[in-house]
C-alpha cells in the first residue's frame, strides 16, 4: 500500500515504515487522551429538580481517545513523508463533518437532529475543532504533496525560516507602531461619525475595551522596564498598581483634592513602595526574586484588605472623584455655579464624553512611558539596566552600582505602575482589594513575555491578544480561556522568545548608521 | 572613601600588595603574598592550577576582602587607594583598576558598542546629570555621548573591530570577545589593567597578536598591567616581571629570566623526582618490592 502511495506521489521515501513504533506511538497518544477524558470528560455532574445527578458522556471519550490515535497517525504519516494517506482519510473525513454540522441549513430539522446525533461530541464548538484540524491536516497534506521533500525538513531549516519570518515582522513592525498609534487616536472620534463602510461600530462597549487594553499596555510597558530592560522577574507588579490606586482613592475621598493633584503623589507613593519592596531584594537574582516580589504582591492585598480602618478593607472604597477636563467636570447636571464640560464648550451632553476624555487620558499616559521607556534605554541608566541583565559581575567591574541601579529600575517601574493605577481607580470610581490579585501581575508579566522581552511594539501586540480578543469574544463564554491557552502555547512553540524579540541597538559608530563602512566590515571579514 | 585614600608616596610602586591573605573557612587560597606592580611594565602572575591567582585579582578588584592584608594603589594623579577598604564597584571608577575575567563576562545581548559605551557609565552619568539632564537631551550630555563613541571607536580600531560594532557581542568569534573584553576594561580608562588568562583558547596567531596588543598597552598608555596566565610563549615573551605563587604561597618573584631558571619554580610545575622526596626506609621498601 505505501509503495503504491509513494508512486502516486511522485517520489521514492527514504526509509520504510516501522509499523510496531508507530502503533506504539499513536497508542500512546490514545491512552494519555482516554486518561484526560476519562477523568475529565466521561462524568460531569448536572443539576436536576430535586438534586445533582453524575450524567455520563463514554461516547465522547472513545471519540476523544479515537481521534488521538487517529490525529497522531497523521501527524507520523506526514513527518515520515508520506502525506497521501493523510490526505484521503482527512479531507472526506473533514467535508463530512462540515456537512454534518451545516445540515441544518439544507435539510428538514428532524433530519438535522439524526444527524446531529451521529456527531462525535455532544458540543457543537468542540465539533468544530476538530473540523477544522482535520482541514489544517488535510491542507498540510496537500502542502506536502506540492513540495516534495519539503515536508522532510528538518529542525533547523524550520528554525531558520522562522527566524527569516521573524526578521520581516521586525520590518514591518517600524511601520506597525506609527499604524497602531494613528488608529488609536483616531479610534474614538469615529463615535461621531455616521454609521461607516467596512468600520465597527465605535460604541461605549468598544470604548471601554480600548480603555482597558489601554491600561494594560501602560503596566506593560512599566513592567518592561524593571523585567525585560533590568531582567528583574517582578511577580507582585500589580502591587504597586494598587498602591496607586489606593494613594489616589484615600487622597481623594478624605481630602477631596483632583485627579490632576493627586497623580504625582499617587506616582510617589508607589515609587517609594517600589523602593522599600528593592532594598531587602537587592542581593536576590532570578527565582528567589520572583518569590519574594510574589509574597510582596500579596502582602500590600493582605494589608489593605485588614487594615479596615484606613482602607475600608474588603467594602474597598467607593465614590471616587471622577477625572475632569483641567477642572470642568463631566455632569448632565452640575450643581448651581459650576461650569461642566459640555457647557464651556456649547454642546450637547453625551454621557460618551467622558469615556472619551479617560480613553485619551490612558492614551497620554500610556504614550509618556513608552517615550519616556524609548528615551532612558538609550541613557547611561537605561545602558546599565540592562547590562545588569547580561551580567551583574561584570557590571561590578565596570565600577557601575547595582544596588542603584537595581533601585532605579524598581522605582521608575512602579512610579509607572502607579500613575496606572491611580487611572484604574478614578475610571472605576470605586476599588476593593479584590482589584489586584495576583492573577493581575501574571496578566501583566505574561503580555511581556509574550510581547517579547524589551520590545515596546510587542507589549502593545500582546496586550490586544491576551485583553482586547477575549474581551471581544466574550459570546465564546469557557472556550475563551481555552482559545487563550492555545494561543499562549502556539506562541511559545513559535516564537519562544516572544512575538517580536529583537533588539536594536541604542547607539552606533556614527559612519555605520549612514551605511558606508558596512562594507568595509564584510570585507574585513571575508580577508583571512 | 576618603579615608582610603592617601597622598602619594613619591617613587610609590603603582601597586603595593603586603601580607596579603584570604582564608575561605579553614581554606587558606593565599598565604601572605606581598608583591608589587610597577606602572609602564607587565607583571604576570603564574602558578599551577589552584595557585590562588584569580583569588588574588578578586580581592584587588573588590570581589572578596581579604582575610588580612594591604592593596596600595598609588594612582599618578588621585592619590593612594586602599583597595582592601573600597566597596568593590567603587574600584574600577576612583582607584582606576580594571579587570577581565577568566570565562570572558560580555554583555551577550548588547552590541559590540554598547558594551564599550557601558564600560564609560560613570562619565556618562555625570554628564547627563544623573538621567535627569539625559531626558531633556541637553548639549553637555550628548557632547559627552559623542565623546564616548570616541573613546570606543579608538579601541574597536585598536582590537579590530570597527566592522563588527553592531554585532550582538555573543554573536563575536571566541578571539575577539577576548579581544572585546580588553577593549571594555580600557574604555574605563584604568591605572592598571588586571587580565585574567587573556590567551586561554586563543591560537597561536590570535595569542601573538594579543601580545601586540598588551605591549601596545603597556608603551603607548604608559599604565600597568597585572596578568594571569597559563600561556609561557605569552608570559616570557611580554612580561617585564613575574610572581610565582604554589599553594597560595609566592615562591619565585624577578624578571622572567630568574624565574625561568628557579629551580623552585620548575619543581611546581615539573614536580620533583620521587626518591629524593620519600624517606630513606621508604625509599628502600619501594625498590625491594620493584623487584
Amino acid at each position: 500500500m505505501t509503495a503504491a502511495n509513494d508512486v502516486s506521489a511522485g517520489r521514492v521515501t527514504a526509509k520504510p515504515l516501522d509499523y510496531p513504533a508507530v502503533v506504539k506511538e499513536c497508542g500512546l497518544t490514545a491512552l494519555v487522551m482516554f486518561g484526560l477524558a476519562a477523568g475529565m470528560v466521561a462524568f460531569r455532574i448536572r443539576d436536576v429538580p430535586g438534586g445533582l445527578e453524575i450524567a455520563t458522556r463514554f461516547g465522547s471519550v472513545v471519540a476523544i481517545t479515537v481521534i488521538g490515535f487517529f490525529g497522531r497517525l497523521a501527524m507520523v504519516l506526514l513527518r515520515e513523508g508520506r502525506p497521501f494517506p493523510v490526505l484521503v482519510t482527512a479531507l472526506p473525513f473533514a467535508v463530512v463533518m462540515l456537512a454534518a454540522l451545516s445540515a441544518s441549513r439544507f435539510v428538514e430539522p428532524e433530519t438535522a437532529a439524526l444527524v446531529e446525533g451521529y456527531l462525535p461530541f455532544g458540543d457543537v464548538v468542540v465539533n468544530w475543532i476538530i473540523t477544522i484540524v482535520a482541514f489544517v491536516l488535510a491542507g498540510r497534506a496537500v502542502w506536502a504533496l506540492r513540495h516534495t521533500g519539503a515536508s522532510a525538513r528538518t529542525v533547523s531549516d524550520r528554525e531558520e525560516a522562522m527566524d527569516a519570518f521573524a526578521a520581516r515582522i521586525q520590518r514591518m513592525a517600524r511601520f506597525l507602531g506609527p499604524v497602531l498609534l494613528a488608529s488609536a487616536i483616531v479610534l474614538p472620534l469615529l463615535a461621531f461619525a455616521p454609521n461607516l463602510p467596512f468600520l465597527p461600530k465605535v460604541d461605549r462597549r468598544l470604548l471601554d475595551i480600548g480603555i482597558l487594553v489601554l491600561t494594560y499596555v501602560m503596566l506593560g510597558w512599566g513592567l518592561n522596564i524593571v523585567v525585560g530592560l533590568a531582567g528583574l522577574l517582578d511577580l507582585g507588579y500589580v502591587a504597586f498598581y494598587a498602591v496607586g490606586a489606593y494613594s489616589y482613592a484615600l487622597l481623594a475621598t478624605h481630602y477631596d483634592l483632583s485627579f490632576w493633584v493627586c497623580l504625582p503623589f499617587a506616582g510617589l507613593m508607589a515609587a517609594t513602595a517600589g523602593i522599600i519592596l528593592g532594598f531587602p531584594v537587592l542581593r536576590l537574582r532570578g527565582d528567589y526574586l520572583a518569590i519574594v516580589t510574589l509574597g510582596f504582591g500579596e502582602m500590600i492585598r493582605i494589608i489593605l484588605l485588614n487594615w479596615y480602618d484606613f482602607t475600608n478593607g474588603p467594602d474597598g472604597i467607593s465614590g471616587i472623584a471622577r477625572p475632569s477636563f483641567f477642572g470642568l467636570p463631566f455632569l448632565r447636571k452640575p450643581p448651581e455655579g459650576v461650569e461642566t464640560f459640555h457647557s464651556f464648550f456649547g454642546l450637547t451632553y453625551a454621557p460618551i464624553d467622558r469615556i472619551i476624555f479617560l480613553y485619551y487620558l490612558i492614551l497620554t499616559m500610556a504614550l509618556i512611558t513608552n517615550v519616556f521607556t524609548l528615551r532612558i534605554r538609550k541613557l547611561p541608566v537605561g545602558r546599565a539596566w540592562e547590562a545588569l541583565r547580561e551580567d551583574e559581575i561584570a557590571c561590578r567591574s565596570l565600577g557601575i552600582n547595582p544596588r542603584n541601579t537595581k533601585l532605579t529600575a524598581f522605582s521608575i517601574g512602579a512610579m509607572f505602575s502607579g500613575f496606572a493605577g491611580s487611572f484604574f481607580a478614578t475610571r472605576q470610581g470605586f476599588i476593593s482589594p479584590e482589584s489586584f490579585t495576583f492573577i493581575e501581575s501574571a496578566v501583566i508579566l505574561a503580555i511581556v513575555v509574550l510581547g517579547g522581552f524589551g520590545s515596546q511594539i510587542g507589549v502593545v501586540l500582546a496586550a490586544i491578544i491576551l485583553i482586547g480578543l477575549p474581551e471581544f469574544f466574550r459570546e465564546l463564554q469557557q472556550y475563551r480561556m481555552l482559545a487563550f491557552g492555545a494561543a499562549m502555547v502556539l506562541i511559545m512553540i513559535w516564537r519562544p522568545a516572544g512575538l517580536l524579540a529583537h533588539r536594536e541597538p541604542t547607539i552606533r559608530l556614527p559612519e555605520i548608521a549612514k551605511g558606508k563602512s558596512r562594507s568595509g566590515g564584510d570585507a574585513a571579514e571575508a580577508a583571512p | 572613601m576618603s579615608a582610603a585614600r592617601q597622598s602619594v608616596a613619591v617613587d610609590a610602586p603603582l601597586l603595593n600588595v603586603e601580607h596579603l591573605t584570604m582564608r575561605f573557612g579553614g581554606l587558606v587560597a593565599i598565604d601572605d603574598v606581598s608583591f608589587e606592580a610597577a606602572e609602564k611594565q607587565i607583571t604576570a602572575i603564574i602558578g599551577p592550577n589552584g595557585a590562588g591567582k584569580t583569588t588574588v585579582f578578586n580581592c584587588l578588584t573588590g570581589f572578596y576582602k581579604p582575610t588580612v592584608g594591604r592593596l596600595a594603589l598609588n594612582h599618578p594623579t588621585a592619590g593612594t587607594f586602599l583597595l582592601e577598604q573600597m566597596e568593590g564597584f567603587r574600584i574600577p571608577g576612583k582607584a582606576g583598576v580594571a579587570r577581565t575575567f577568566q570565562n570572558i563576562r560580555l554583555f551577550g545581548a548588547m552590541s559590540v558598542l554598547e558594551n564599550l559605551i557601558v564600560a564609560q557609565h560613570n562619565k556618562l552619568m555625570h554628564a547627563s546629570a544623573f538621567t535627569f539632564g539625559g531626558l531633556l537631551g541637553l548639549p553637555r550630555y550628548r557632547h559627552a555621548e559623542a565623546k564616548a563613541v570616541d573613546l570606543a571607536r579608538y579601541w574597536l580600531d585598536r582590537v579590530g573591530l570597527t566592522g563588527r560594532a553592531d554585532w550582538d557581542a555573543a554573536n563575536l568569534p571566541y578571539g575577539d570577545q577576548r579581544r572585546l573584553e580588553i577593549a571594555r576594561a580600557m574604555c574605563t580608562q584604568p591605572v592598571l589593567l588586571c587580565l585574567d588568562e587573556p590567551a586561554a583558547g586563543l591560537n597561536p596567531r590570535e595569542s601573538a597578536d594579543l601580545n601586540q596588543l598588551l605591549t601596545y598597552i603597556r608603551d603607548e598608555h604608559r599604565i600597568g598591567l597585572l596578568l594571569i596566565e597559563h600561556d609561557m610563549n605569552v608570559v616570557m615573551g611580554i612580561s617585564d616581571h613575574i610572581v610565582v605563587l604554589d599553594y597560595g604561597r609566592k615562591i619565585s618573584d624577578g624578571s622572567p629570566e630568574q624565574v625561568r631558571n628557579d629551580p623552585t619554580v620548575i619543581r611546581a610545575y615539573l614536580g620533583e623526582e620521587e626518591d629524593e622526596e620519600l624517606p630513606p626506609e621508604v625509599a628502600a621498601d619501594l625498590a625491594a618490592n620493584r623487584d
